[in-house]
């Protein structure tokens, strides 16, 4: 469904993402992992149009949305949620999401009827998902860091996405939120078919939700391969996960 | 909620004001009568300028350019052409819409204080120009006795007029911030980026926005032509325009009604305290330090807080 076809982006000289692959199959849960500044979080901005690639293509469902705005891209149903929380600070939990729905919707150059007429039943419906419905007419400013992130994903599923792109979903989550967080996760894949890609650096959580993961070190992929793969895998094992792990294959 | 005061203490201190507002001729002297025009028509130039700045987040530093542009033209129409009034009176925030149309286009690409910058540079460009051509706006004398309809000639007449169109305005402008398009533009204000990931094209809505500021600046200029039958080139200077955000900022620039009340707040202070004192500037900026110190979010902003303070369990906006 996605493919990420030697993608590469530097900083001033700094190679942040260097011929990275990946691939990413309709209906899977693929992780990205990595040591803290291997470029996976840049890595997701090239796929999302936040930034551009100085080489490399993206190809989703076979077409080349390389370089596309990110508004482009989030009409082509690929949504992300992100690492530091980045909500609309003043508005309710409700608009938050409300938001995101009436911008896919077309409806953001209607000046004069009611907001409150478009898009309730599906914001409740996001809402009640993500399990924020008590929390509706909280202003987005208040939430617990936990529940922001949380909103972080409802604003993404606002856009109807068919692919979702997590930044560190459970960063700064306590351990309830975060398993809930990953309830939150599983239940989008199984239920509603949603293909997901996450980074993220809790290896239980990887683990335990990934059907595949692909691995980042400096800016390049490593490997991509089951989970039993990377783990086996000698070049991983010194680079990240500290080397000697057994292995039960 | 932002923006409106909610629930029935709020319906019923709307419907006491507007009754007063209306019956108002009957009860005070021509002096209060003019004075309120002024205080309405500069009520909706500062919620005009809010919509930008409040609600957008768009740094709109120079919104008198808009309101002269659109005084400017009406008098001109009037007294320059054999128009009907009434048709220069439709023309003078069209002309302002079109002047917000073409500044917003040189400075949306810019943000921030870099578009704010720009503006009050654009915006003395205009000034510049109404002040330096003599032979055709009357330089820094400005238009006097501009003929007006009879309806309008009288102080009632006038002060009804603005009384109404202003009160049109605000509607107008209230179902613009609770419509969709509002709420994106709230969306934007609190957070550019994330608002283009989800699909806004963000520098065509603050464009947009910028011209419906300026239609009702130019609305509000036009009023001013009604009322006081002048114009004059420090309408559009930018120390007016500091004056109207000032007054966003006092009133509470995260509500609704808080420019109009600090408009309010500002045209009486200049009429009574100027009265006694020349240094009545003086006693705004210790005033305006003050509420910046104490009353972060502004007057009303402050009213707000407590009210809903109160009230939050039994708010439920479904």
């Amino acid at each position: 469904m996605l493919r990420v076809e030697s993608l590469s982006k530097s900083f001033e000289g700094f190679k942040a993402v260097n011929n990275a692959n990946l691939h990413v199959e309709k209906g899977e849960i693929v992780a990205v992992i990595g040591p803290n500044g291997a470029g996976k979080t840049t890595l997701f901005n090239l796929i999302t149009g936040v930034l551009k690639p100085d080489n490399g293509k993206v190809y989703f469902k076979g077409e080349d949305i390389t370089g596309l705005p990110p508004h482009e891209i989030f009409k082509k149903r690929i949504s992300r949620s992100f690492q530091v929380v980045n909500l609309f600070p003043r508005l309710s939990v409700f608009e938050n999401v409300q938001i995101a729905i009436l911008s896919r919707e077309g409806k953001t150059w209607n000046l004069f009827s009611p907001s409150k007429k478009f898009a309730i039943e599906e914001t409740e419906e996001i809402l009640e998902r993500v399990g924020l419905i008590d929390k509706r007419n909280r202003i987005s400013a208040l939430l617990s860091h936990g529940d922001q992130k949380v909103l972080e994903i409802a604003i993404a599923l606002g856009g109807k996405p068919e692919f979702l792109i997590f930044d560190e979903p459970t960063a700064g989550m306590s351990p309830e939120e975060t398993s809930r967080c990953i309830e939150l996760i599983k239940h989008l894949s199984e239920k509603m078919g949603l293909t997901i890609l996450f980074c993220e650096h809790d290896m239980e959580i990887v683990f335990g939700i990934a059907n595949r993961i692909m691995v980042m070190v400096r800016g390049s992929t490593i490997i991509q391969g089951s989970c039993e793969e990377v783990r086996c895998n000698k070049a991983v094992q010194d680079a990240y996960l500290g080397g000697g792990d057994e292995c039960s294959v | 909620m932002k923006g409106n005061l909610l629930g029935r203490k709020g319906l019923l201190t709307g419907v006491i004001i507007i009754l007063f507002l209306f019956i108002l001729p009957f009860i005070f002297p021509r002096f209060y009568i003019y004075m309120t025009s002024i205080i309405l028509l500069t009520g909706l130039l500062a919620s005009s300028c809010n919509i930008a700045l409040g609600f957008g987040g768009i740094y709109q530093f120079h919104h008198a350019v808009f309101y002269g542009a659109g005084a400017y033209a009406a008098a001109l129409i009037i007294t320059k052409s054999s128009l009907s009034p009434w048709i220069a009176f439709a023309a003078g925030p069209i002309v302002s819409a079109i002047i917000g149309l073409i500044m917003g286009i040189i400075s949306i690409r810019l943000s921030k204080l870099y578009f704010g910058m720009l503006q009050v540079s654009l915006g003395s460009l205009v000034w510049v120009i109404v002040y330096r051509w003599y032979s055709f706006t009357g330089g820094d004398d400005g238009i006097h006795g501009i003929p007006l309809p009879e309806i309008l000639s009288s102080a009632n007449g006038a002060y009804y007029f603005t009384l109404f169109i202003t009160g049109l305005s605000m509607f107008v402008l209230y179902r613009i911030l609770k419509s969709p398009f509002g709420s994106v533009l709230q969306g934007i204000r609190d957070n550019p980026l994330r608002s283009g990931i989800i699909g806004v094209n963000v520098k065509r809505h603050q464009l947009m926005t910028l011209v419906i500021a300026s239609f009702f600046a130019g609305v509000a200029g036009t009023l001013f032509v009604v009322v006081d039958n002048t114009v004059f080139p420090d309408m559009l200077f930018w120390t007016l325009s500091m004056e109207i955000v000032i007054m966003c900022l006092l009133g509470g620039w995260f509500t609704f009604f808080g420019p109009m009340l600090g408009a309010a707040a500002l045209v009486a202070l200049r009429t009574f305290v100027s009265s006694f004192t020349v240094y009545w500037a003086l006693i705004l900026g210790i005033l305006f330090t003050l509420v910046i110190f104490f009353l972060p979010n502004g007057i009303l902003g402050y009213i707000e807080q407590k009210f809903k303070k109160g009230t939050e369990v039994s708010v439920d906006r479904g």
